[in-house]
């Protein structure tokens, strides 16, 4: 098992520990739905250090992003971030994940801790081109630091104005005492805030300058499980869930992020499947009885036959209701659809919403 | 982690109050824990006679559902419906207001097979 730089201060912190993706993480710390609270209300700090982190430099480091993700990142400009994913060549994803331009000729990939190894593999299979790839994922660690306080209760610990970085921007430079972070105006929350990007041997010196800085703010630590809730909220996707090798991009509703003025793996099969219209889409449900639905439960048409099933559930902490999102056949997807999930010997009732659940 | 010495335990993290013919189950707080937040205790088992280990209800927490067993065989005579409204009991006090269901005992030897708090303590060591 593979543990994070903040792992002591997890176990200290009397975090509860779990295995996710090959490395111990904290799930909680005070529980779930008060660390959910505390991200939408004032401030939290999730330790994210299992993503991985790929660098791609040299001349045609674009051209191999190009090739292996959807999502044009020929126009991102310098410091600027861009959500993408990698499509496999049989209508799936290898993964999701964010790209940072540095310059023309460097870039950063943050991929998910499960799929490091599979990732790592599939770039390099891909790479015809002049492009240095490296692994930093165990070099580098990622404090997700999110909520509306963010940007108020960290600028006590940076010489960079932090109001001034974009939703999807970043900056280099110092933070919380170290030099060369990266401080990325991104998140997996909807509640605002930053990814902050470092050295290992920076770990417990940022850690504990972020949570002295957000002491008046009202700042805690928060585990994965409040992570997962947060993002649901949102609707957006979790890889392994909501999307894996088997969903397209099309049927997740990831069309935003697949650009079809650019080649790469697979687009001539998505365009079609876009133009054609996908058979199943990814949709978002609100349940109107009482139960909460789980992975891999059935989804049913008013009639009792099935039609999908569910991808992700739980209920949420800030609107108090159980939600989900799951695949069903294109005909049930349209918002205002009433479907049935089947929880061990019932069927309760649901209705297709537009995400995201929770509004700001 | 609290595990009182006047109650029973099963292997499955439930407690038992023995009273008579009757007893009370809920789960301890060590299963509370692991749990995290409770959200929605479902028991639709009431007037029912089910097996020892038969599943006699269900506890959803935010992330995650578990089943509940019946610890002893006999009929499920009461389900405590201030879990209807404050599920959260079972976190904040499993062995008071979080009990679960009342039932009838129906053969007093399966009472004797329960494991007791030091042997429920080395259970989850």
């Amino acid at each position: 098992m593979k543990s994070t730089a903040l792992n002591p201060i997890h176990h200290q912190l009397g975090a509860k520990m779990v295995p996710f993706a090959g490395y111990e993480m904290p799930v909680s710390y005070s529980g779930v739905n008060i660390e959910h609270e505390t991200v939408r209300q004032h401030l939290g700090v999730f330790d994210v250090s299992h993503m991985g982190e790929f660098f791609v430099e040299g001349k045609e480091a674009l051209d191999l992003i190009q090739k292996v993700t959807t999502n044009d990142a020929s126009k991102l400009v310098d410091g600027q971030a861009q959500y993408t994913c990698m499509p496999n060549e049989t209508g799936g994803i290898v993964d999701d994940l964010i790209i940072y331009k540095f310059n023309a000729e460097k870039f950063m990939m943050v991929v998910n801790a499960s799929n490091i190894q599979k990732d790592w593999d599939w770039i390099h299979s891909h790479n015809s081109f002049d492009a240095k790839l490296s692994d930093l994922s165990d070099e580098y660690s990622l404090l997700a630091i999110q909520g509306p306080k963010a940007v108020e209760a960290m600028q006590s610990i940076s010489p960079l104005d932090l109001s001034d970085i974009k939703f999807y921007h970043f900056e280099v430079g110092e933070f919380g005492g170290a030099q060369d972070v990266i401080i990325s105006a991104t998140g997996y929350t909807g509640s605002g805030g930053f990814e902050i990007y470092f050295k290992n041997k920076d770990a417990e010196q940022i850690w504990t300058s972020v949570l002295e800085a957000g002491k008046g703010h009202g700042i805690q630590p928060i585990g994965l499980a409040a992570r997962d809730t947060l993002r649901l909220e949102m609707g957006m996707c979790l890889y392994g869930n909501d999307i894996d090798e088997t969903t397209s991009p099309i049927e997740a509703k990831l069309g935003w992020i697949t650009k079809f003025t650019k080649d790469f793996i697979n687009a001539e099969a998505l365009k079609k499947e876009k133009e054609n219209g996908p058979s199943r889409k990814l949709i978002a449900f609100e349940v109107l009885d009482k139960g909460i639905p789980r992975h891999d439960y059935e989804l049913l048409n008013s009639e009792g036959e099935s039609i999908g099933h569910v991808t992700s559930g739980t209920m949420s902490p800030s609107l108090k209701k159980a939600i989900g999102m799951g695949y069903v056949k294109a005909e049930y997807a349209k918002f205002g659809t009433e479907i049935l999930i089947q929880i061990r010997k019932k069927q309760i009732k649901a209705v297709i919403v537009k995400p995201p659940f929770y509004k700001a | 982690m609290n595990v009182p010495n006047n109650l029973k335990y099963t292997k499955d993290h439930e407690w038992i109050k023995i009273d008579g013919d009757t007893a009370t189950i809920g789960i301890t707080d060590f299963a509370q824990g692991e749990l995290g937040d409770i959200v929605y205790v479902e028991v639709e088992t009431i007037g029912e006679t089910l097996d020892k280990d038969e599943v006699f209800g269900t506890v959803e927490a935010v992330k995650t559902v578990s089943d509940l067993y019946l610890p002893l065989t006999g009929e499920i005579l009461e389900f405590n419906e201030d879990l209807e409204d404050e599920p959260e009991m079972v976190n904040e006090e499993p062995y008071d207001k979080g009990w679960m269901i009342k039932m009838k005992i129906a053969n007093q030897d399966e009472v004797k097979e329960l494991m007791d708090a030091e042997t429920y303590k080395s259970h989850i060591e």
